[in-house]
């Protein structure tokens, strides 16, 4: 029973994980340009969500999708002002971009919001669920249950609609998708807002049952690497069973290992992984 | 030639630096720009060079640094002692962990490069004879003169300068030969270097173990300076950053860049340190990051690159 308890609450944390990461591979997958400071999105909505409880008295039915708006604006602001310049740089030029801005948000929460850890109170999503003796958190399981059909609808907009199409496109061929008559600059604007916003709710949701602190950030960005290399740049599907099998990975080494190395074995996993299969489990190129 | 005698200026006035201020505030800034300057230069040979852009280097800094104390606290030794231990196990892990990951190119590279990292970062706060997360102290007083501990920071500023004199000589010597040319195809793209018949993991690995041995060499010197190190001075995601953002600031791939880099930075870095005092570490990276968000924008190939462009008449190697 404790081993289904402890797979289940990585599911739940691990579908967060996919929502984020799914972000990542988007804006990966359109653009082959890697966003360092993707944690730090995170880091951001989950501060967002915390001031927006506790100076604005706003619940989560209104700081999810508060924190996701603001963060999409942020991912159209970098777009525009940064990443839109750097992409045709080089390598080099590419990596120091998103890290700088990684830095400048990092330190600047820690200037702003002091490194003090701070949390949503436990009880604003409040309650456990007792399903035949397995116990859920009410705030993970609807944090697990949001990412969860918000990864799946963004699978659906990406496949299923004329602006998925048309973000594929610019994805495939830019010179082509531009002689369709689509503007692969707004498509690269629409796709790091999108990728942001995921952030934005992931974050919020994260936020509440997860401390906060200005390096939180870190740790999750490097999961969605992990994350967005296993399941294969650009491939929604790919991160979402990813995005699980890493949540349930670490809730198993926590459990069985203990608490400081599971991140031991989801970085040596990932190491493992890029050795044998360097285009990921279910990447193609 | 006129550029040679540049250099010749720039380093009578590196070297006579310490004697030209007597606040030992300056000294110290001048020795740590070459500390710097030897960590970058020594990136610089695989991130530069070889355009093998790591963001993990910290774990060779950090075994470098290790080294050094852990002779001193498991047998007694000097710390420096331990320089060349450190060298040589970073040399190795350079090629455990280079074997795998040189088969990922671009941002592949770069991301296994910080999970690499973060794993010996995390193995580092939980291992015994590391100290864990509390960290290890060199000699509290020094016991003779090998154990280059000193109260004045001016022994270190030469002790550096002679280490960067002897890395960059190497540098030079390297950019003219053979291996030079062999990383400067392999930065142009790895497929177009095979089939030029560059051998090219084996020169890459070459570039990695150079890079990691002084890499390791100036965490070590670091350590000895010091005096104390723990997992977030020696290991942690930032001293990898540091080394990448003073040599791409500088000019990555460019003889002189990191130099440049360094002497740009770390007065910042310190500056700003002694004005907010332990605050001052927030405000510094917020500084860092606008720096190198400006370069990547603005200015990719660093400020060698303006100063190549301002001098474009005279004919030079294409990179």
């Amino acid at each position: 029973m404790i081993l289904l308890q402890v797979v289940v609450s990585g599911l739940l944390m691990g579908s967060v994980y996919a929502l984020f990461s799914s972000g990542l591979t988007l804006i990966w997958g359109m653009m082959n340009v890697v966003n360092f400071a993707h944690g730090d999105f995170v880091m951001l909505a989950m501060y967002a969500a915390f001031f927006a409880f506790t100076l604005l008295h706003l619940g989560p039915a209104v700081f999810i999708p508060g924190a996701a708006a603001l963060l999409f604006l942020l991912g159209v602001i970098v777009y525009l002002g940064l990443v839109r310049h750097i992409a045709k740089g080089p390598p080099l030029a590419q990596i120091l971009g998103t890290f700088g801005l990684a830095l400048v948000l990092r330190y600047a929460a820690f200037w702003a919001f002091t490194a003090n850890f701070v949390s949503l109170p436990d009880n604003l999503v409040g309650g456990t669920f007792d399903i035949h003796g397995l116990r859920i958190e009410a705030s993970r399981l609807l944090g697990g249950v949001i990412a969860l059909l918000i990864t799946l609808a963004m699978h659906l907009v990406l496949t299923r609609t004329a602006l998925g199409s048309r973000l594929l496109a610019v994805a495939e061929d830019r010179n082509a998708a531009m002689l369709m008559g689509i503007r692969p600059d707004r498509m690269q604007a629409i796709a790091w807002g999108v990728g942001a916003a995921s952030t934005g709710i992931a974050g919020a949701l994260i936020a509440l049952f997860f401390y906060i602190s200005p390096t939180v950030g870190e740790s999750l960005a490097l999961i969605a690497f992990v994350v967005v290399c296993l399941g294969g740049f650009g491939s929604v599907p790919g991160a979402l069973i990813a995005g699980l099998a890493i949540g349930v990975i670490e809730a198993l080494s926590a459990y069985f290992i203990g608490a400081v190395y599971k991140d031991v074995l989801v970085y040596s996993l990932f190491l493992l992984v890029l050795w044998v299969r360097p285009q990921g489990l279910m990447g193609t190129t | 030639m006129r550029q040679w005698k540049l250099v010749l200026a720039g380093f009578v006035l590196i070297a006579a630096w310490p004697l030209l201020v007597h606040d030992v505030f300056y000294q110290r800034v001048g020795a740590l720009v070459l500390l710097a300057a030897i960590s970058a230069s020594a990136w610089n040979l695989l991130g530069g060079y070889a355009g093998q852009v790591s963001v993990g280097h910290a774990v060779y800094f950090g075994t470098g640094a290790y080294a050094a104390l852990v002779v001193y606290t498991e047998w007694g030794w000097p710390p420096i002692a331990g320089a060349p231990v450190g060298m040589l196990v970073s040399m190795a892990i350079g090629l455990v962990v280079g074997t795998p990951t040189f088969r990922l190119r671009g941002h592949y590279f770069s991301m296994a490069t910080i999970a690499a990292a973060e794993l010996a970062r995390i193995l580092a706060s939980n291992w015994p004879l590391l100290g864990a997360a509390v960290g290890l102290m060199g000699p509290p007083r020094p016991r003779s003169l090998a154990d280059l501990s000193f109260i004045s920071p001016v022994p270190y500023h030469y002790l550096f300068l002679a280490v960067l004199t002897v890395l960059l000589a190497l540098t030079a010597g390297m950019q003219r030969s053979r291996p030079g040319y062999y990383l400067a195809a392999i930065r142009g793209g790895d497929r177009a270097a095979r089939s030029l018949g560059v051998p090219v993991l084996r020169y890459k690995l070459f570039a990695l173990m150079l890079s990691a041995a002084f890499t390791a060499l100036a965490g070590s010197l670091y350590a000895v300076m010091v005096g104390f190190i723990d997992p977030d001075s020696a290991l942690g995601i930032l001293i990898s950053v540091k080394m990448l953002i003073v040599a791409a600031l500088g000019g990555a791939g460019t003889l002189f860049g990191p130099l440049i880099g360094a002497i740009i930075l770390v007065p910042l870095e310190e500056t700003t340190n002694a004005l907010f005092g332990g605050g001052g570490t927030g405000i510094t990276f917020i500084i860092y990051g606008a720096i190198i968000v400006l370069v990547a924008r603005f200015q990719p190939g660093g400020v060698a690159e303006l100063w190549r462009s301002a001098t474009a008449r005279s004919p030079r190697r294409a990179a």
